[in-house]
């Protein structure tokens, strides 16, 4: 396959550059070497959030430098960090209010319900559905919207609030999960079964069985159903 | 998108599709999966590996591209070098900012040491934070810590050490409570039950899962503890040589990789939890690891002596995307797989059932393609085999695919592929260190002063680990090195004398084995320039 060569301006300057290439791999194509500005390469880590305009548009879109295919005459530049706010809390000691939100990030007050994050979100999060569930106190719902966020920041890069979502996001979920999820029951069973010493004769016996003995009970062990 | 010729190939897939909603496929004999392995696993293969020429595990073997690592040179002289200036003194080092390192780091704090979390990337930039598929963990009435136990042994061929295995699955409701209480957004039923399901080589569904960000879920509230709980941090610093005063580990030397200036730690006790080695390319093999998962830690306890256990073995994940080429080797998870994915050939057909262990499932896959040449292959030219994930919709309902595994779907649909419509394309990848640093169950190696826990560790899989336990080895073990390194520098008076006589012995031992002093270790970071480019750097900059 022949390859199709595109020029992308990486902070200004240009290059050719492979036009099938992702701007993560076409910046190391032209030559950078990251330390910043790459982690999992997979869209896991939020570590590429990368800004950028494309020709005859002044519009500025963002995006993950992994995930994203170049264009021709794209101009970009990678946002690696964002200096946003985090509250520091013992999350024993919150409730699973609105206050609770308020308190940390009062700034989720100024919300002017814009959009404009959730148009940044390349996670496709309704991002501003959960700053404004958080706000209404509704943390199940900030929770389950939220809950795939890579933390990348290119929200609260846009936000004319200065709220930082991703934030306020990790804070509801672990919020969620701990004071407004259940306690899994047959965890705690288990708990206390450990603790009175249920299992431990049995791994005694297991830990020292010859590996034939294992094998054999290894081969015929019953199976649960996979449905 | 696929190309027309992919397509045209696609409707042998959907063709078979009917039939095989019901399809009961067998599981391999022991003796066929041995085969198997024996024909097609990299692991069997003798071209793979090189004999270590010098360290403590001399005349061992490992992949190549691993013992090109061990055998290389440090780059820093130790001779001369100034250790004079200690910039960090602390009781407890942990080094790495994955799962592994921040739950350490959190329990040796508890425990009322000082601790460092020094880590080469951002805090969380790591394997932990791709895991997607689960973590397992015995905690249902129909399961226990045996049974559990059996399956990580069978796994692993028996070759585990039986007390890591036992720590393993013993510690695991503790582990899960542990995340549970923290905050993690474990699936659940409304009750509190967890949703919980199989994965390959599991005799009972004990995956727990939070949707498909399991390791992400779980990094970010260890993360974000780590912050509320101000535990020290650095991050962009990699550590370079450990120190030692001639027996014991004392200390680090650290590596500021935006400044380029080194910084030295004094510590009691230090606990690496540097993660594993995909971006070593083994064959060439593409990889699902992380940006920096680059083996550093295992050159980094190899030099002051602590040997290696099965470093012969490296997981290769069945199901890496085989196309696009812009995801090349990333990972999709298993659980596309637990839910009911399908593996065919090009003709339609299985091969193989879809929940063998990992090193027999990616077996069948290479024989499928470079065997019994009834693989597809892409427009780059990379063999292949199709993952119908289209039968899932056909059991589970429609939308189940993005319902169930949203990031995957996701993935895909970035490059125009509806997983939902259309099967996709895999091939396995380097995806997991089997083996790794000898620990024993308090994470110590044998060197005094240091302790391993992670991916970089090795013993507790045996020669093959199952998804989910690593997640919870990561946990456990994190755990346990924090509480045992915790406690040895608390009965510490004064830290011992910083050194690098090992680096010179090191160097000696292979200069005398005839190792030119071309390679440098630890590599921190992979080389991805274009060599036209790199061939090109000068620098400049005194
Ligand atoms: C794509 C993918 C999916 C997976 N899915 C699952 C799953 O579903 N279930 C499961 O159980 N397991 C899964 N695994 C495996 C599991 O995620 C990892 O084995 C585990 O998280 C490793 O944790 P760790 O803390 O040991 O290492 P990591 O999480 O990789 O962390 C290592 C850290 O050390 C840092 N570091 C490296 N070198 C240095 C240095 N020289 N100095 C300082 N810091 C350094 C790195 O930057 C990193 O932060 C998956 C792995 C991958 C890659
Ligand atoms: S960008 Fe900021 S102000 Fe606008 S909707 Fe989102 S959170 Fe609200
Ligand atoms: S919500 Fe914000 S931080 Fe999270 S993925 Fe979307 S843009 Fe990134
Ligand atoms: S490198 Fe992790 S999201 Fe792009």
């Amino acid at each position: 396959m022949a390859e199709q060569m595109v020029t992308i301006y990486v902070m200004g300057k240009p290059y050719e550059v492979p036009g099938d290439l992702t701007i993560m791999k076409a910046m190391e194509y032209a030559g950078y070497r990251f330390v910043r500005g790459c982690g999992c390469r997979g869209a896991f880590c939020g570590a590429c959030g990368t800004v950028y305009r494309t020709k005859d548009d002044y519009r500025l879109k963002v995006g993950l430098a992994c995930q994203e295919v170049v264009q021709d005459e794209m101009y970009l530049a990678e946002i690696p960090f964002f200096p946003g706010n985090k509250a520091t809390y013992d999350i024993e000691d919150l409730k699973p209010t609105a206050d609770a939100i308020l308190s940390l990030y009062p700034e989720v007050f100024r919300c002017l319900s814009c959009n404009t994050c959730t148009k940044a979100c390349p996670q496709d999060i309704e991002v501003m559905e959960y700053i404004q569930a958080a706000l209404r106190g509704d943390i199940a719902k900030a929770a389950d919207l939220s809950f795939d966020c890579i933390l990348c920041g290119l929200c609260a890069s846009r936000c004319p609030a200065e709220i930082v979502q991703y934030q306020v996001a990790l804070l509801c979920r672990r919020l969620y999960s701990r004071h407004v999820a259940a306690e899994a029951p047959h965890l705690k069973d288990r708990l206390k079964e450990m603790a009175d010493g249920t299992f431990n004769d049995e791994m005694d016996k297991l830990t020292k069985m010859k590996q034939a003995d294992l094998a054999e009970l290894y081969n015929n062990r019953d199976m649960e159903p996979r449905g | 998108m696929y190309t027309p010729e992919l397509l045209e190939l696609i409707k042998r897939v959907e063709a078979t599709r009917e039939r095989r909603l019901d399809e009961e496929f067998p599981l391999l004999s022991a003796d066929a999966k041995q085969e198997l392995l024996e024909g097609f696993h990299p692991d069997y293969k003798d071209e793979v590996f090189s004999e270590l020429r010098v360290g403590p595990s001399k005349g061992e073997r490992t992949p190549t591209e691993y013992a090109r690592v061990f055998e290389a040179y440090s780059g820093l002289d130790p001779d001369g070098f100034d250790l004079s200036k200690v910039d960090f003194d602390v009781d407890v080092l942990i080094v790495g900012g994955g799962g592994a390192g921040a739950a350490a780091a959190l329990v040796a704090q508890e425990q009322g040491a000082n601790v460092l979390v020094v880590t080469k990337l951002r805090l969380g930039d790591s394997n932990t934070v791709m895991a997607q598929g689960g973590i397992q963990g015995a905690d249902k009435p129909n399961d226990s810590p045996a049974i559990h136990y059996l399956d990580v042994l069978g796994g692993g061929h028996y070759k585990n050490d039986p007390e890591l295995a036992k720590a393993l699955v013993m510690d695991a409701p503790e582990a899960l409570a542990w995340l549970e209480k923290l905050g993690v957004m474990f699936d659940k039923e409304s009750d509190g039950t967890m949703i919980t399901i199989h994965g390959g080589g599991t005799s009972r569904k004990r995956m727990h899962a939070a949707r498909d960000f399991t390791g992400g879920e779980i990094m970010k509230t260890l993360k974000d503890e780590m912050l509320n709980r101000d535990v020290p941090l650095v991050e962009f610093a990699a550590v370079y040589e450990l120190l030692t005063d001639g027996d014991r580990v004392t200390g680090a030397v650290l590596y500021n990789m935006e400044t380029q200036e080194y910084l030295i730690v004094r510590a009691k006790t230090t606990i690496l939890a540097t993660g594993g080695g995909g971006r070593l390319h083994v064959m060439g093999f593409p990889t699902s690891n992380h940006y920096g998962a680059t083996a550093d830690g295992l050159v980094l306890g190899y030099r002051v002596g602590a040997p290696l256990q099965y470093l012969d073995t490296i997981q290769y994940h069945p199901t890496g995307a085989a196309y696009p080429e812009q995801i090349l080797g990333l990972l999709v998870t298993e659980k596309v797989r637990s839910i009911g994915g399908q593996i065919t050939n090009t003709e339609g057909d299985r091969f193989v059932y879809e929940l063998e262990t990992r090193d027999v499932e990616a077996a069948a896959v290479i024989r499928e393609c470079l065997g019994r040449k009834k693989g597809v292959v892409t427009p780059s030219g990379q063999p292949a085999v199709w993952l119908d994930t289209v039968v899932i919709e056909k059991k589970l309902g429609e939308g189940a695919v993005k319902a169930r595994v949203p990031a995957m779907y996701r993935q895909y649909e970035r490059f125009g592929i509806d997983m939902a419509k259309h099967p996709i394309l895999i091939y396995p990848t380097q995806h997991y260190q089997n083996g790794g640093l000898e620990i024993n169950e308090r994470c110590e190696t044998p060197v005094p002063g240091l302790y391993a826990a992670g991916e970089v560790a090795g013993g507790i899989h045996g020669t093959n680990r199952l998804m989910g336990n690593s997640l919870l080895d990561v946990v456990v073990f994190g755990r346990r090195a924090g509480v045992a390194a915790a406690a040895q520098a608390a009965g510490i008076k004064t830290a011992g004398g910083l050194g690098l006589d090992h680096l010179k012995n090191y160097h000696a031992a292979l200069k005398a084995a005839g190792v030119e002093p071309t390679n440098v270790s630890p590599m921190l970071l992979p080389e991805y320039r274009r060599a036209a480019t790199v061939e090109r750097k000068i620098e400049l900059l005194a």
